[in-house]
């Protein structure tokens, strides 16, 4: 069947990339003083894993959305604030380079995003259009061979980190006046804001970015003028089942805690729940089922809008219900902010928002079966 | 085409729910107001050979697929748990045969299962024996070249229609587990002091035979014994890990046929001058249950797909894929039941009957409490 397992060598490299580069330093980035992200993706690249998705002959791995989602599952099982910097740099970040870059501007970034030498970001949201995208004002006029970029974004993962961003900006009305842009952070009047200080995954940077008559050349326009709205969602399309892998990968962190206290409680003579962890355990387990059924759709090249909604919508729900299990089962030592549980409790509250809400999740499934 | 599935799993998928949408769900109604057992429906499944899906061509099925099967499973129940009850039992009586049985029992007694000429029963829980069957009563003694088993079963899913049932005995009353033995009867509604008494008044499955059996000193030969003497439990649990999936296919279709109808009278329904699918509120509901069945699928196919590669965590992914079908089934035609409001109350459209079925997949080859208890040993340790 096309959901399986993804090849071993890669599979083992992950391992040893969890075990060696992300589990040390995991405590650190839940507390937010470990390495920064973009020193996150430079390790990853050490491992040959900065770029997974991206074809061989661009220095990546040339590995499946198989592969993909395996590889964030084991990093948010042990950290999801590397998770997601991995996740964000890996999918958002740099697939819609592969699927609408053309051939100068992919050999111009993928081998830089695809070694760890650059991390990527993804600038759609701005302060009055998160779950409304199309509602957003960042504004990019064009004069002669440059665009002239102004505007803001929130909420943007890497913000102050990050070395290339792709900014989804206004050159006309409408979901049709949206094109996507490959706006390097060290060009003149790009600047961001401070990391936010965040209610969990305290090891990723999330901040503003602020586009002050950035002169970009019509060669970094992603895509053809107004297709903007289209990349943006084929890559949150995606995206999505990297989210999804993400939260099946705090589940099971935080379902870790819980069977490893349970456990020793038990031996030391004390009754456990036995049917929550049962239930945190099948919730878990679907969710994963889920995530790769979607990945294998995004492999076999269909159109995923659909069960990718799913996969984040059922994933991220049960990763905030099995963490919050984690943390009843765990008291009273998870009250604790440093305490396996109580960090996976925070970490997953953020995957019910980003690359849409469960909200917009919704509205995307009911869409599908209930519009003629 | 779901990517999941094989070229030849999706020719049967397809063909079932043609058949299941042309001659089952026009019946799917009265069947279930009667409370009488669709034989036509017997009939149809061996027409159309439906019953060779669970055995192996060697002993006249089709391909032994779990994951075949319960896709076939999965499209009866969408329109008629009853019907698609019928199907999984027939496996159910098979498994301990295909487990347990020796080439020559095999040989004699599965084709007639696979061709439907016999339908087959699983006798294992008791009046008071339900989720923990090691305490069974029903006694199997051996004397000479035979056994005779004297006691009573209770909730056995065509216990009074079955020709071939597999019923569990202790052959060691002292023990628990390791004092079960499996024996097959064979024409079992004939046999010298077997009696089987039909259930009614069933809240859901009302179409399915439901029986309890008594046996006062039948007599059965030695060479109806499946394994050795004390084997039994350990067979019964072994066909239970291979029938859970099945069971949670039967849920997962009676969890899509109640949202595949919630779903179209939410767009028929005009409330308030438009259709009820514009407001946000039925259209958050219709997604969680989208996404609620989508997990359940992902499950009862995983949990097959393992039974197919003959994985050793088939048991843990079984009670997984029950669980959550069966709950998943539950909450989902529950809420379309209220998506359809009072008519969704009443027996003139299907939900209730949806509802009503979907109650009976908590319930039997293990409540999801014993589910869990599966579940959470595997994790914890015993």
């Amino acid at each position: 069947m096309s959901t399986d397992i993804p090849h071993r060598e890669l599979t083992h490299r992950v391992a040893a990339f969890v075990a060696d580069a992300i589990t040390p330093i995991a405590a650190a980035m839940a507390r937010g003083d470990g390495p920064s992200p973009k020193r996150i993706v430079e390790s990853a690249g050490e491992a040959g894993l900065a770029g997974i998705l991206t074809p061989e002959a661009f220095g990546g791995a040339g590995g499946s959305h198989g592969d993909f989602i395996q590889f964030i599952e084991t990093v948010a099982r042990a950290d999801a604030s590397s998770a997601v910097i991995l996740d964000v740099h890996l999918s958002v970040g740099t697939e819609p380079l592969l699927v609408f870059g053309n051939d100068d501007q992919k050999s111009r970034y993928l081998r830089r995003l695809a070694s760890g030498e650059w991390l990527a970001a993804f600038a759609l949201t701005e302060a009055a259009g998160g779950s409304d995208a199309v509602a957003l004002r960042t504004r990019a006029v064009r004069e002669g061979e440059t665009y002239i970029l102004d505007g803001a974004k929130a909420f943007i993962t890497g913000a102050g980190d990050a070395d290339l961003y792709i900014v989804m900006a206004r050159t006309g009305d409408g979901a049709h006046g949206v094109s996507a842009f490959l706006v390097e952070a060290a060009w003149p009047g790009v600047s961001t804001g401070p990391p936010l200080a965040k209610m969990g995954l305290h090891g990723s940077w999330t901040g503003e970015l602020v586009l002050d008559g950035v002169r970009v050349p019509v060669a970094n326009r992603l895509g053809d003028e107004g297709v903007g709205f289209t990349v943006a969602m084929s890559a949150l399309d995606s995206g999505r089942v990297g989210i999804s892998a993400q939260a099946v990968g705090i589940a099971q962190g935080a379902l870790d805690a819980a069977v490893e206290t349970s456990r020793r409680r038990r031996d030391a003579g004390s009754e456990v729940d036995a049917d929550a962890i049962a239930d945190m355990e099948a919730r878990t387990a679907a969710a994963r089922q889920l995530t790769r059924y979607a990945a294998a759709l995004v492999d076999a090249g269909r159109r995923v809008t659909h069960d990718a909604a799913i996969a984040k919508l059922y994933s991220t729900d049960t990763c905030v219900a099995v963490a919050q299990s984690a943390v009843d089962l765990c008291a009273p030592e998870s009250g604790a902010e440093d305490h396996p549980a109580a960090v996976r409790f925070r970490d997953a509250k953020a995957c019910q928002i980003y690359e849409g809400t469960n909200q917009i999740q919704r509205v995307v499934i009911a869409r599908y079966l209930l519009s003629d | 085409m779901d990517i999941r599935l094989n070229d030849e799993q999706t020719m049967i998928r397809d063909t079932v729910r043609d058949i299941a949408r042309d001659r089952i769900a026009p019946r799917a109604a009265d069947i279930d107001r009667s409370g009488e057992f669709p034989w036509d429906v017997v009939d149809l499944f061996r027409k159309h050979d439906l019953f060779a899906l669970p055995f192996p061509p060697e002993y006249g099925g089709l391909s032994g697929s779990a994951l075949t099967l319960n896709v076939a499973i999965e499209e009866v129940a969408k329109v008629c748990a009853t019907s698609a009850l019928i199907l999984a039992v027939q496996a159910l009586g098979g498994y301990p045969l295909m487990i347990a049985g020796n080439e020559e029992q095999k040989a004699r007694l599965l084709p007639e299962l696979a061709s439907g000429a016999k339908l087959s029963a699983y006798a294992l829980s008791e009046p008071g024996a339900g989720s923990d069957p090691a305490g069974m009563q029903t006694r199997a003694e051996r004397h000479g070249d035979e056994y005779v088993i004297t006691g009573s079963k209770i909730w056995i899913t065509a216990g009074g229609i079955a020709d071939t049932i597999t019923v569990f005995a202790k052959t060691d009353p002292d023990e628990r587990a390791k004092g079960v033995s499996a024996f097959v009867l064979e024409d079992a509604q004939h046999l010298k002091g077997f009696a089987a008494n039909t259930i009614h008044g069933k809240l859901g499955i009302r179409g399915s035979n439901t029986a309890e059996l008594h046996f006062d000193e039948v007599v059965i030969s030695a060479a109806n014994r499946l394994g050795e003497e004390g084997d039994g439990f350990r067979i019964a649990m072994k066909v239970l890990d291979r029938s859970r999936p099945g069971v949670a296919a039967q849920a997962l279709g009676i969890a899509q046929g109640a949202l595949d109808y919630a779903v179209g009278y939410a767009k028929e329904r005009k409330q308030f001058g438009k259709a009820i699918a514009e407001f946000q509120g039925i259209q958050f509901m219709v997604a969680d249950m989208e996404a609620q069945t989508a997990a359940a699928r992902a499950m009862v196919y995983w949990a097959s797909q393992l039974i197919d590669d003959k994985s050793p965590e088939v048991g843990h992914f079984a009670a997984i894929a029950k669980l959550l079908a069966a709950d998943t089934a539950m909450k989902v035609t529950t809420d379309a039941v209220q998506i359809l409001g009072g008519y969704g109350y009443v027996n003139e459209y299907p939900v209730e009957r949806m509802m009503r079925d979907a109650k009976i997949t908590q319930i039997y080859e293990g409540t999801s409490q014993i589910q869990r208890v599966v579940i959470a040993r595997d994790l914890l340790g015993a």
